[in-house]
């Protein structure tokens, strides 16, 4: 007995078990508060669908030995700007997301080969200069939604009439168009069928990904390098493909991302898009070494359930206890960078 | 001067050495020869009193200097006795002129304010002093180059000079009663050795003891007064240099019964009269096994070995072809040209090579075995396929049962396909390499030290595949090893590399002496 319960918690991995623990005196707090349950799942099951793709986008990288890829947020601009395309055409409903990511992905193939030539030239310290590189282009892009020659008067500010606004709302042909897709409830609950639809797909896509040969050399070139050179696999190449993989798939997952909020934020806003997903990637119990499809998706139920329902659940109880404050924010800081460090200075993983 | 009884030292279990004793009188050069693995380095190591005997155990048995016994527990404690080394690989910092180099923590210093009033440390550098000593050492060892010169572009004869030099200047001013020079040759050019050996007899004359470890035997007995010759932790022989010549001491060094492996005697040879591999001035430059312009050919059906010393190049050979180090010079492969530095070339030639880095470059540690298996020839030979929807992918179905199968063949012993080879001894490990060369289903196979760390029962079994490889199914093999016995039980003509060249090809049994004189790089003096 005991025996089986020390297997089963060293295949899960105790910061798993902890968090699901957490995750469960949550619930059972807003249960106790008499708080809206089902919102709150249902809340829950939307944001995992939402973010489900910019995780599974940290696979390849980390596959190939590439590290966490902290350079999402230059996929998520190419999506921007296949959605703020769309909008400024006046294309709305389904023609609006297709046209998004198929614009999406044709620049994130770009951008992902020459960020993936950077990344080699670098080697040995991908995340933190991807890191920078993700910086740097959202501030850059700054400059671009200002000075785009977009002419669309719902897009661009009112007063001076240049440049794009900060957030642009989403036609309601194009909002949760996915989300809505095949939706219905369960007990109460919306289930976002399209969403996810959309990322199981990706997810099985993935899979069998990982078994064709350029998968295969993927995990190769990631779990030893010489020996890949060794069998002829090219590892640069490959790390370059791997590269671009996960930032077309930060792309598509921007435009899902966006269909399903309802909003396109730009400037400033992808800046941290990366280090959420990062710690989702990481409470699923992914190491720099060892990355799998499973550690994608009990990583981003685990993760976002809890951000959706900390949030309320906190408020509530500071209510009650007769002080308000911003501690959700705080908390969501402390959890997600805390996870990212935990996970780095075990570089070995387990 | 210095008395070495009875030292006996085992790593976990494996005797390195076993009851040596040495004298070294004072003002004598005293040759240490042994093969690799001879116990040279255990034996400096202990005299040094390195961290990793101490680590290990300790030794047994005692070290008198000067007749008192001493323990040496660090390498300081052994210089504080007058014990120096030049070492064989450079402990010279580069970025620091060779005047600093030499006088580095001895440095004459001059007082200063700040000296007097906190602590004698703070004193300055007397560069004037520093440069005038190392002037002269330098002079005095017939390296004519400017003191003032950073460490860091020499070429590596001057450094090793360099560090001879530092050894010299310590002996002026504290009391360096024996010095030990561990392969000081291997890296300078034949004048520059002439010049060591002169630099040797004058630290002599003067009253030092020497200890010179060399691997070239005509150098050894040239300056030394007496040699000891180790071989597998034990002393064989002690001579006097003026009672022997190189041909018994090249005989001791490597002189072991040699045995054919059974199941090589009793399979006959499938060698034919065709050339399947011809290797026309290759050139490899993997560092630390430089191959400087080989030329072979091996014959279809063959085990051919290849031997010497460490450091001189045979591991650089199958390296060089396989395309894992830059590599120049002309292959021929059944008759066509190989294309050098492209391992998809090699691999596309139905050649498979077997890495002597077996886990730094044969293995994924971290996969399980089937993987590391097959994973070469998916990649190149698309072998385990399956179409889904157009794309090929794995078939794990078919490479869960070719997996069994080869474990069974091979006697891999693990817990299933689906183990992490991380998890394997060193034997099986290897095992899992040379299924996965196998899977290629190559018509010749490079072997790099197969056995290396692998347990006595392993070694066999490894062998054997090999030896049943080759005289079962025809796969010619090129077999390099650094442990003479082993290449001589299976293989069927053995070429000897010295410095990246090859001196000789001998048969296996031909005599102890001409493999110990090859691997010296003097070939074919004896009748």
């Amino acid at each position: 007995m005991k025996k089986t319960i020390l297997s089963f918690i060293s295949t899960i991995g105790i910061p798993r078990i902890i968090i699901a623990g957490f995750l469960t005196f949550l619930l059972i707090t807003a249960f106790v508060l008499g708080m809206d349950m089902k919102r709150l799942l249902s809340d829950s099951l939307v944001r995992i669908g939402r973010n489900s793709l910019f995780v599974l986008a940290l696979l390849p990288p980390l596959k190939a030995g590439v590290g966490l890829n902290f350079g999402l947020s230059l996929g998520a601009l190419c999506g921007l700007i296949g959605l703020v395309v769309g909008l400024e055409l006046g294309i709305t409903g389904i023609n609006h997301i297709l046209l998004a990511s198929i614009i999406g992905v044709l620049l994130a193939v770009v951008i992902g080969y020459i960020y993936g030539v950077l990344l080699n030239q670098t080697k040995g310290q991908e995340m933190m200069v991807g890191n920078y590189m993700g910086f740097a282009t959202v501030s850059l892009m700054c400059t671009f939604w200002l000075l785009a020659p977009f002419k669309n008067p719902s897009l661009i500010w009112a007063i001076g009439g240049k440049g794009l606004r900060t957030t642009l709302v989403l036609p309601e042909a194009t909002g949760q168009i996915i989300d809505k897709f095949l939706s219905f409830s369960f007990f109460g609950f919306n289930i976002p069928t399209g969403t996810f639809v959309l990322s199981s797909l990706s997810c099985l896509i993935m899979y069998f990904f990982f078994k064709t040969r350029s998968g295969l050399s993927m995990v190769a070139v990631g779990s030893n390098p010489i020996f890949a050179k060794a069998s002829g696999i090219k590892e640069n190449t490959i790390r370059i493909q791997s590269v671009i993989l996960s930032t077309v798939l930060a792309a598509i997952g921007m435009v899902i991302f966006a269909q399903s909020f309802g909003f396109v934020q730009l400037y400033m806003a992808p800046l941290m898009l990366p280090f959420p997903a990062i710690a989702c990637i990481l409470i699923g119990g992914a190491s720099l070494r060892k990355a799998t499809l499973l550690h994608v998706i009990i990583g981003t139920i685990l993760f976002q359930t809890l951000l959706t329902i900390t949030l309320p659940v906190v408020t509530q109880a500071v209510a009650i206890s007769g002080e308000a404050g911003d501690i959700t924010e705080v908390l969501r800081v402390i959890i997600s960078n805390g996870l990212i460090l935990y996970a780095l200075t075990r570089k070995g993983g387990d | 001067m210095l008395e070495i009884k009875n030292i006996s030292k085992d790593f976990f279990g494996i005797q390195a050495l076993k009851n040596i004793s040495l004298t070294l009188q004072e003002g004598e050069i005293l040759g240490l020869v042994g093969e690799n693995g001879a116990g040279k380095s255990t034996l400096m190591n202990i005299l040094f009193g390195m961290p990793v005997i101490h680590e290990t155990g300790g030794y047994q048995g005692e070290i008198l200097f000067d007749g008192k016994p001493v323990i040496i527990k660090s390498a300081k404690e052994a210089m504080d006795l007058g014990i120096g080394m030049i070492h064989q690989e450079f402990m010279l910092i580069p970025g620091f002129s060779i005047a600093e180099n030499i006088k580095l923590n001895r440095e004459p210093t001059k007082s200063n304010i700040f000296s007097r009033l906190i602590n004698k440390k703070l004193e300055t550098l007397d560069m004037v002093t520093i440069r005038e000593h190392s002037k002269t050492v330098l002079q005095e060892i017939g390296l004519g180059i400017d003191e003032l010169l950073p460490v860091i572009g020499l070429p590596v004869g001057h450094k090793q000079f360099v560090e001879i030099a530092r050894e010299v200047d310590k002996s002026k001013f504290s009391k360096v009663k024996v010095l030990v020079f561990d392969e000081p040759t291997a890296v300078l050019t034949e004048s520059e050795a002439e010049n060591l050996l002169q630099i040797l007899k004058q630290l002599a004359h003067k009253g030092i003891s020497i200890l010179f470890i060399s691997h070239r035997l005509d150098e050894v007995l040239q300056v030394s007064d007496r040699v000891v010759v180790l071989r597998d932790g034990e002393k064989i022989a002690e001579k006097n240099q003026s009672e022997t010549n190189i041909i018994e001491i090249a005989e001791l060094m490597v002189g072991r019964k040699f045995k054919r492996f059974e199941a090589i005697a009793e399979l006959k040879p499938q060698i034919e009269d065709i050339t399947i591999l011809k290797i026309n001035n290759l050139k490899v430059s993997m560092p630390g096994e430089y191959v400087n312009g080989i030329n072979l050919e091996i014959k279809k059906g063959e085990i051919f070995g290849l031997g010497g010393l460490a450091g001189h190049g045979k591991v650089g050979i199958a390296n060089g072809i396989a395309g894992l180090y830059p590599a120049s010079g002309e292959i021929q492969f059944q008759g066509k040209p190989l294309k050098l530095n492209d391992p998809n070339a090699f691999l596309n030639s139905s050649l498979a090579f077997l890495s002597e880095d077996r886990r730094g470059v044969g293995l994924l540690l971290n996969e399980p075995i089937d993987f590391n298996i097959c994973l070469t020839s998916f990649y190149i030979k698309g072998r385990f396929t399956k179409n889904l929807l157009g794309m090929k992918i794995l078939n794990q179905s078919e490479l869960d049962e070719y997996s069994k199968k080869i474990i069974s063949d091979l006697d891999i012993r693990c817990l299933g396909p689906h183990q992490f080879v991380r998890a394997l001894s060193g034997g099986n490990q290897q095992k899992v390499c040379i299924a996965r060369a196998l899977t290629m289903e190559p018509q010749l196979l490079f072997v790099s030290e197969p056995t290396r760390g692998v347990d006595v029962g392993a070694k066999q079994k490894i062998l054997e595949i090999l030896v049943n490889l080759n005289r079962r199914l025809g796969m010619t093999i090129v077999f390099t090893s650094s442990e003479l016995l082993e290449l001589r039980s299976i293989s069927d003509r053995i070429g000897i590399v010295h410095h990246g060249q090859i001196t000789d090809i001998l048969p296996p049994d031909a005599p102890d002496v001409k493999f110990g004189l090859a691997m010296s790089g003097i070939k074919g003096v004896v009748q």
